[in-house]
């Protein structure tokens, strides 16, 4: 289904990950997030920026592990784990941030 | 999950372009490494183009997705072999491959390479010991 940002509309597959990931911009991750009831934080914002820049340089979206892991390292250990990532994204950081970042769903994920 | 860490080898010896086998193998390998199996990675024959620098896919219509060969090390993938012979064939060398590394979190991130030049014999060792070989 396609989504609305600021007027434009942008197509998403049956999953609602956007289909053309170079059409991203950050209204994008606003209007999935109040879909879902989420008000986006500094926090949020974080994840999502990261996901971006790692699928820009390795054209991929990281696996839950890689992306705890990395996070740790990025952030600061108390955030590398899962409750913390899963407290921001209840959907699942893999699934939802990606989501929200407009990059594909995370290979390997069901 | 199975108690026993089987020792995975994934097999490549074909073009990165022109058939899907070298992105499956890559896709297929990203996924199992996410399971606790002790996973590496060969490349053979015109498998060594797979790692080689500066690759455009602009006029072929794939997507390039040689940068993921760098996620490898992220995935705790840290065993790459690469035949000599192969390379050599080629008119390739090390140089003209991707330099890829794992960073060792017991040692303060320290950034350690992934790849090994081993000899066609070695490579024939290293088929032998491994519990499975996919091969792509």
């Amino acid at each position: 289904m396609p989504i609305e940002v600021d007027g434009k509309t942008f197509e998403t597959d049956e999953e609602g990950y956007l289909s053309n990931i170079n059409d991203w911009v950050p209204g994008v991750a606003t209007v999935m997030s109040k879909e879902d009831d989420l008000e986006l934080t500094d926090e949020h914002w974080d994840i999502i920026n990261y996901l971006r820049e790692y699928y820009e340089e390795y054209q991929i979206a990281p696996a839950v592990r890689v992306l705890t892991k990395a996070v740790g390292k990025k952030f600061g250990k108390d955030k590398g784990n899962s409750k913390y990532l899963y407290g921001l994204f209840p959907y699942g950081p893999a699934k939802q941030a990606c989501r929200y970042a407009g990059l594909p769903k995370p290979t390997g994920c069901v | 999950m199975s108690e026993t860490i089987k020792n995975f080898l994934y097999l490549n010896r074909r073009a990165p372009y022109g058939t899907i086998y070298a992105w499956e193998s890559l896709e297929v390998v990203l996924i199992g490494a996410a399971f606790d199996q002790d996973v590496s990675l060969a490349f053979v024959d015109d498998g060594v183009f797979q790692l080689t620098k500066g690759q455009d896919t602009a006029g072929v219509g794939m997507k390039n997705f040689s940068p993921t060969y760098a996620a490898l090390g992220d995935y705790e993938v840290k065993k790459i072999y690469i035949e000599k012979e192969s390379l050599e064939e080629r008119g390739l060398s090390l140089d003209d491959l991707q330099h890829l590394t794992w960073e060792d979190e017991d040692d303060d991130y320290a950034e350690k390479d992934s790849i090994h030049l081993v000899t066609r014999a070695e490579m024939a060792a290293i088929m032998d010991g491994a519990d499975v070989v996919f091969s792509f």
